[in-house]
Formats: C-alpha cells, structure tokens, sequence
C-alpha cells in the first residue's frame, strides 16, 4: 500500500502522535470527555496527518475523531481530540 | 435600560433597496437645495424639511409629531434626473455586465450548462447557506460565462467591456452611459441572477444604478450653530446640497435641449457627487473638499478606520467617571496606591445608594456640601450630585446642602466624592498586558498629578518625561470587590508572561540594596535611626560596639524588612558568573545569598535578589506568604532603598571614567594591532589565500575573522578598561548590580566603541563600493568599514561619528518598526481570543460552546503561579523544608 520511498509525516520528531479513534469507541470517548461532536476541534481533511493515516486506515469519513497525544514539558504529555471536517480549510 | 426586552432580532436579511422601497419610505420629496430662510425656519421640501425631522427644542417634527429626543428621525428622497452608477456595487455591475448577452440579457452559458448548473445552485438556499460558497460557485460561473463572445441564446456578437475606473463603462472606448447599463441590467431574467448570487425578489441588479437616492434624517446630518448665530452644516447635507443642485440644472438643460455635450459634462457631474456622497476616497477621483480645503467625511468615511463608527465608538467608547493627567513619582506611596489631585477627587464620584445603616453617615457628608475641609484645610469628600429614586438628579451647592441632607431618605443615591480608601483602576496606554490596568487605592494629594511608587513603573513600562496615565472610578459593588480581588497591584506581582514578579526595585532601590549588603558594611547609630525611621517597624537590629560606638550591620538592617521564617539560598547577579569564589567577595561563601529563617547572613543584595523581572526574594515571599507580605516587603524595601541612598548620596560623572595612561596607551596599542591585523586579512584574502571555512565562501569568511578580531579587541579593551575600575566607583556599582546600564556601556565609555554594525554585518552601504567619499572605493579595511576605535569620553572623529550614527539609525528604525507591526499583531490576536472563556473544569470554550483546549494551556498550569514556566521548584521547597527542621 505504501509508496516507497514515501515520507511519513507522522514518523516525524515533531510531528504529535495522531491515532483514529476506532468507531465503537467514539461515543464513550465523547461521554468521557463530555462533548458533543459537533463541538470538537475540527482537523482538515487536507491535513498531512490525515493523509498519512488514510495510507494506514483507509479512507476515513468527516466526523471521525482523532485523538492526539503532544508532548509536553509540564505535562509529560497532554492528550487532545479532533473530528474530521467535511470541509477543506484553506 | 431598564426593564424588560422590548424587540428580539430574529434574523438580518441584506439587500438592495428598490427605488419603489425608497419613496416608500420616503416621507418627503427633496427639491430644493436650500436649506432654512431668513428667519432661520427650515425651508420647505428642503434639505432641512420638518417631515425629516427634529434637532431644534421648541419645533415639532412633521410625520410623527415628536419633539427633539422623541423622534428617530424620517429618510427622504431626491428625484435623480438621469440614473447614476452606486460605487459601492461597480465590481458587481461589472461581473454583470460581462457574462450576460448585451442584447438579450440572458447569461452566456448554454441551456444545458445551465440546467446543470441550476441544479448545483438550487442546493444552497440564501437565508441558510454559507455565503462565501455560493461566491465562490458564482464566480467560478461568471468566470466562464465572461468569457463568452457569442451568446449561446440569440447568437449576439458581444464586445468587451472595459472599466475604466472609478464609474465609467467603455465599449471599444465609446462611453456606455448609466442609463443603457441600467436597460441592460433590466434585461437580465430573474432565474439567471442566482448564477450570481443575487435574490431576485430582493436585489434586482438595476437597481445597482440609481435613479432615485435616499435622503438621510436630519439626526443622521445635525447643523450646528456657532456662537456668532452663524449655523453650519454637515459634510453630507453639503454633499446633498450638490446634488440636488446639479440634478436640477441637469433637468433643465435635458428638457430645453441644450447640446449633448453640456448634458453629458452634467451628467459625469452628477456622477462625481452621488460617488463621493458615498465615498470620498474612492480611487481615481480626487476627493471633494470643503471650503476650507479639508476634504469632506462623507458616508464610507464615518465608518471605516480607527476613527470609524465601529472601532471608535462601538468596539471602544468614551467613558464617565475617568481622569487622565501627568504622572510623577511618589516613594512614600506603597505600591497599592495611587495619588490622585484634589481637583480631579472633587471631580469623581462613587455612588452610595442609601440605607438604614449608613443613612446617618451618608446625612452627615452630603450636608458638608460639594467643596467640605475640615478644621485644618485638609480635604474632605464632599457630595456633587444626590439622585432620587424617581432618577431625578439634584446639584448639591453650598447653600442647599443642608436642607437636602434632611431630605435624604434609603433609596436615593448619593454622588460621593473620591476619598482615601476608594479602589480605582489606573492605567497606561498602550495596554499590552493585563498589568497595564490595576487597581489602586486612592491618596488625595495636593498638587496636579498622577503619583506611585517608582516599583509600579515597570508593569506600566511607564517613565515621568511627560506620560500620562487614566483614572476609573469603579461605580458597582460587584466591580470593586472584583477591583480590590484580583486586580490590586500587590495581587498582579506574578506575571504570566514568566512566572515571576514583574513588579520590585528598580534603578536606586537595587544600588541602595547593593551598598548596605555588599561586604556587609558598619553603619553608626544615628544614620541606621535615620534609615530605620523611613519605615514602621518597632525593632532595631542586633548592636555591635566598636571603639566604645554603637554599630549596625547592612545585612541585619536588610533582614529587618525580610519576613520570619523565610529561608532562601540563591546566586547574587554580582557573583552570576563566578563557580567557586567571586572575585567580588571576600569570602567564597558569600557568592550565595543565604537567608535562614529571615536573616539574611551571606551575599550581596541586587537585582537577582529584588529586581522587577528577577526578583528572587520577591517571589518566594509571594509564593510562602502571599500578596500581602510580598506587597509590603517592596514597600519597606523601596522605602528603605530611598532613606540609605538619599542620606549616602549617590552619583556618577566623567571623571569615573579615568583610566591611567599607561592602559589608555595599551588599548590604543590593541586597537592598531587589529587595524594591522585586518588588513593583514584582506591582503591575504586580496592574493586569494585565504581559506574558507566550512560550508563559507572567502568573503564571508573574511567578513567573519574580521568581526571576530574587531569584536575581541573591543572586549579586550574592556577588560583592562575595567580592570581600573572597581566595585568604588559608582557606575560599575549600577552595572554590577543590574541597577542600570551594562558593564559593556562602560567599556564604550572607557575603553572602546568598537565595530559598528546593521544586520549583524560590517557597515557596507552609501556610495558604490565604499561608505564614504573618504575612503577608496574597494577598501574593506577596519576603518572603511565602521570600527571605531575612539571611546566616548575621548570623543569620536567626524568619520567615526557617522559611522556610529548609521549604527544607531538601525536601532531607531527597528523600534519604529516593530511597535507598529506588534500593535497590529496584537489587534488580530485579541479580536481571535475575544470571548473565550475558561469553565470550572479548566476547558476553553468559545460562546457556541466549541472547544478550543481541553484543558487551558494543556496542562492546566497557570503560567501566573508557575515557577518560571516550570510547575514546582521542589529544589528550594526541600531547602526550605530542610532549614525549617533546624529551627
């Protein structure tokens, strides 16, 4: 499936692990963190990190969420949500 | 205000207005261009018509009958006597213009693009779609349809049209006149303008060309009349003045026939004025202008900007209960406190709304009257105003007080004004951070200004050439508590931006620090009494006899103001660089300061101890202690830096600046050897021998061991410079200690300038190939190229002066630079961060509801109570916990 040769943005040092929060577990991550939604932060369908997990997943529909895990200084690390938009920001 | 909601906004439709919609709402016809008689009486279907109505008392408005604040006011209408394109839709009728068939009016798609397209379109509505989708489908089809130059409908040729700007429509350079452009946009059906996104029952594209312009009320355009009874009147009624004037000869000269060309100079007339009626700073025309020669603010012009209606008067308005003056420094003020004028406290009023237990109090005030003393001339507050409960306002004077501190009843509110104890907010422009506005308690004083204590300048980044800062009197209950919670100074002491105090000693506080702590020095009696009787304490510290004297110690002094309990271990900004023993101490123990159980033992007081931005004891006094005690050790330490230094004296001239001769020999001596050297570099670099370093090319490796020599001569030079000046003389005292200026500055002063630079390079620029006529085209030498090997105090030479100023342009534009583009920066981010808000469980919501962060700044940490970024120093809590366990 993988192009060879391909960069993959996800493996980079400074690019924020990106997972696909499987289908079965969306609603208890959105009772967890108490969100509807279509208030999550939204993600580009554009975006490299997106791309790069479509190699992985397969196509992915607007609406699936993302979760993301950043490192952080004070933190260790700090863990962050995102769906997918239906549209393509600019 | 009060009371119920009255109307609810359900939705905002935009559109065009018809010209049947604005003589319908048209409640007169305006034909004449006058506007009052002789008498002063507004003239009949004139600009000033009464059915527009009313801004003088005493007249009665004539469509709703309402006098001066009852009545909204009432458009009208001027006839137009040929149409006239609106500026404001020029690029619209372009579009227009383009993609339909001159002769038909249909759009240039052919029927089954149309079909497919329609079928696109009619999936977005216009009441609840994006609008910016449908531009972008619109301009996408315009696009095409333009470039059509058959019509797909009757086979029409099209000809290009060209416009040529601001307003005029050409075709092979023959004028189109707003009137066959009106004709044309009629022709258009009303199924093709959803291809470009116009609502046919509400934007018709002919009516983009107007033929009748509606007049403003009269309330939108107020007259006013000068003093001499001379009246003025509005930029736009004189606008609309124009206007008619010109529609009117136009008229006539169209109904007796006059030549075409007069018509057509009369129409681009016309033309001209309804554009900059609109907009009078539309490109390509120049603006109209007042008799004056000041060009007129007409309808684009009250809106837009900074001096527009929305940033200046809805975004940001003018405010009751404010002062502004000139700001001068107090050190007997504590930080928490603001010394406001006599004459601006008369002035500010806080509102006491009357109850039964402070009726008798509130009695008593209001009968003092407005300007009350008391028995030694000193300032009372007084009363300006008392309010009924019916909202009626009663002036209080000096002969009715009395009589109205009976009437007095729980209810009425009383105007009191400002006294000692009053929270205020004080703040300076520009107001970059949340420190930029605190609150303060008020001190009246006698004189003009503003006063504060000097610590309080930093958060402000405020100085006394001339500033001048603005006062608000808190006017709710709700507000002060919050004033006097979270925004006292003593609360703002811990920054955001880093995580330590931004507020603490400056400039004398810390040389004052310096020299009563460095060497922990003696001091007699009578002057520790002085020093000790600037501040409210009841103790002395420990005595120590010599020769049959009482002594006192700086360091114990210091510990006089440092709370009990405190322990703290830290570096001082004198031995910063040291490692084992600082060359500046006697005892290597003393690189630290040690404070055990707030005694301070070892080390030297300076900025890295009491400085704003660094502050060490500061901070952890705040973190242990709280506000209150960090607020009151700066107190006590501004206050005693000021009594030590005041009784010492402290001062610096040019002569600290002597060095012997034989070093003044020596850096000369340096600095002909890097002259020498220079040129020893651009010879071997001239006979192409010089090897470039890694990844360089020669000449930047030249320019690179150029700086690099220029740049260690001028250190060298300051090292035997300040190798004749010691910890005795007073500059190096300011510098040493952080108190002001760099130990860099001396050596420019003592020592050497040094190579002058811009953009991190040699000076290169002025003529070609040289800086200056002085100098050999080509020559890249040291002198050629900005070093300046004079110091100050020698003085520079003509070609070395300019070179010093071509350096020192570069600071000034940077910081012209820089402070517009951060104003403007700063604009965009807190318009994106307007708000926001933090919940309980730490999450940042927009007011939909949407989520930002999950939790603020994703951690959770506020970068106010952390410790320098970091979330725990558990290094001192172990040093603290540790020394606690000794005592």
């Amino acid at each position: 499936m993988k192009k060879v040769g391909k960069f993959n943005v996800l493996q980079h040092e400074l690019v924020a692990e990106h997972h696909v929060v499987p289908k079965k577990d969306e609603d208890k991550v959105l009772s967890e963190i108490g969100i509807a939604r279509d208030l999550l932060p939204k993600i580009s369908r554009s975006d490299p990190a997106i791309k790069a997990l479509e190699e992985i997943h397969g196509p992915l529909e607007s609406g699936t969420i993302i979760k993301i895990i950043r490192k952080s200084p004070t933190m260790g690390y700090s863990v962050y949500y995102r769906a997918i938009s239906s549209e393509v920001f600019k | 205000m009060t009371g119920g909601i009255s109307k609810r906004i359900y939705r905002i439709q935009f559109a065009l207005l018809s010209p049947e919609e604005i003589r319908k709402m048209s409640q007169v016809k305006v034909i004449t261009a006058d506007t009052y008689d002789d008498d002063g009486y507004p003239i009949e279907r004139g600009l000033m018509d009464l059915h527009m109505g009313v801004i003088e008392p005493g007249l009665k408005c004539a469509t709703c009958g309402g006098k001066v604040d009852e009545c909204p006011g009432h458009f009208g209408n001027i006839e137009l006597a040929m149409p006239v394109v609106h500026v404001g839709f020029i690029k619209e009728i372009k579009t227009l213009l383009d993609s339909t068939c001159k002769s038909c009016g249909r759009i240039k798609l052919t029927e089954d693009e149309v079909k497919s397209y329609s079928e696109k379109f009619s999936q977005y509505s216009f009441s609840s779609s994006d609008p910016e989708i449908i531009g972008l489908m619109s301009k996408k089809v315009t696009d095409e349809a333009s470039t059509r130059m058959v019509c797909p409908h009757c086979g029409a040729q099209q000809i290009k049209i060209i416009l040529d700007k601001p307003t005029t429509f050409r075709e092979e350079g023959i004028k189109v006149t707003p009137k066959e452009i009106r004709e044309r946009l009629e022709r258009i059906p009303d199924d093709d303008l959803q291809f470009f996104g116009l609502n046919h029952e509400v934007a018709r594209p002919e009516w983009m060309v107007l033929t009748v312009l509606p007049v403003p009320p009269i309330n939108v355009r107020p007259s006013i009349t000068l003093e001499t009874g001379e009246r003025s009147e509005d930029d736009l009624t004189h606008k609309l003045v124009d206007i008619i004037r010109i529609s009117q000869r136009l008229r006539e000269s169209r109904d007796n026939g006059s030549p075409q060309l007069i018509i057509e100079d009369l129409w681009d007339l016309l033309q001209f004025h309804v554009t900059t009626y609109f907009d009078n700073q539309t490109a390509g025309i120049p603006p109209a202008r007042h008799r004056s020669g000041r060009a007129l603010k007409t309808l684009v012009q009250r809106l837009k900007g900074k001096e527009g209606r929305f940033r200046s008067n809805l975004s940001g308005k003018r405010v009751n209960f404010s002062a502004r003056t000139v700001i001068s420094p107090e050190p007997f003020l504590s930080i928490n406190e603001v010394g406001v004028p006599e004459k601006a406290a008369r002035e500010l009023t806080v509102p006491v709304t009357v109850n039964i237990f402070n009726i008798d109090h509130v009695r008593e005030v209001v009968a003092r009257g407005p300007e009350p003393r008391d028995e030694f001339g000193k300032y009372l507050a007084g009363v300006n105003y008392i309010i009924r409960p019916d909202g009626r306002r009663i002036k209080l004077t000096a002969q009715n007080a009395e009589e109205n501190a009976k009437r007095v009843e729980p209810g009425w509110i009383v105007e009191r004004q400002l006294t000692e104890g009053d929270i205020v907010l004080f703040n300076r422009q520009p107001s970059l951070h949340r420190m930029s506005m605190m609150g303060h308690t008020v001190r009246i004083l006698s004189g003009q200004t503003f006063r504060f204590n000097l610590a309080v300048c930093t958060p402000y980044n405020a100085d006394f050439d001339g500033d001048e800062m603005n006062l608000h009197i808190v006017q709710k209950e709700e507000a002060r508590a919050e004033a006097r919670i979270i925004m006292k100074v003593q609360e703002q002491i811990m920054s955001p931006r880093f995580g330590g105090p931004i507020i603490g000693g400056i400039h004398d506080h810390i040389t004052a620090m310096f020299l009563l702590t460095h060497g922990n020095p003696l001091f007699p009696e009578a002057q520790t009494v002085h020093m000790l009787s600037y501040l409210k304490l009841n103790r002395m510290p420990p005595v120590e006899v010599v020769g049959g004297k009482k002594f006192y110690r700086g360091r114990d002094i210091f510990s006089l103001i440092l709370p009990e309990g405190l322990n703290l271990k830290f570096p001082s900004k004198l031995c910063s660089s040291a490692k084992e023993k600082c060359d500046f101490e006697i005892e290597p123990i003393d690189k630290d300061v040690y404070i055990i159980n707030g005694k301070m033992t070892h080390g030297t007081i300076d900025e890295a101890a009491v400085g704003s931005f660094s502050g060490e004891i500061i901070d952890k006094i705040f973190r242990k202690y709280g506000s209150e005690e960090a607020a009151q050790f700066i107190d006590r330490m501004t206050r005693l830096g000021v009594a030590f230094i005041s009784g010492r004296g402290f001062s610096t001239g040019i002569n600290d600046y002597d060095i012997p001769e034989s070093a003044i020999a020596r850096i000369e001596e340096i600095s002909q050897q890097a002259i020498d050297r220079t040129d020893k570099l651009v010879e071997t670099y001239r006979a192409g021998q010089l090897q470039p370093a890694p990844g360089r090319s020669v000449e930047d490796t030249l320019e690179i061991e150029i700086l690099s020599t220029t740049g260690s001569v001028r250190d060298e030079s300051g090292k035997i410079a300040s190798a004749f000046l010691g910890l005795s003389n007073p500059s190096v005292i300011m510098a040493r200690s952080g108190a002001r200026a760099k130990m860099l500055n001396i050596s420019e002063v003592a020592g050497m300038v040094g190579q002058q630079s811009v953009r991190g390079g040699r000076l290169n620029r002025g003529y070609y190939g040289r800086t200056l006529p002085h100098f050999k085209t080509e020559d890249i030498g040291a002198m050629a190229r900005g070093f300046v090997k004079s110091s100050y105090k020698e003085g520079l030479n003509p070609l070395e002066y300019f070179m010093h100023s071509i350096g020192g342009r570069e600071g000034l534009v940077d910081i012209a630079v820089r402070t517009s583009r951060s104003g403007y920066m700063q604009r965009r981010l807190i318009n994106a961060f307007e708000d926001l808000k933090v919940d309980d469980s730490l999450r940042v919501q927009d007011t939909v509801g949407a989520v930002i962060q999950f939790k603020y700044g994703e951690d959770g940490v506020d970068p106010t109570r952390s410790d320098k970024g970091e979330t725990v120093d558990v290094d001192y809590l172990a040093f603290d916990l540790e020394n606690e366990e000794v005592q």
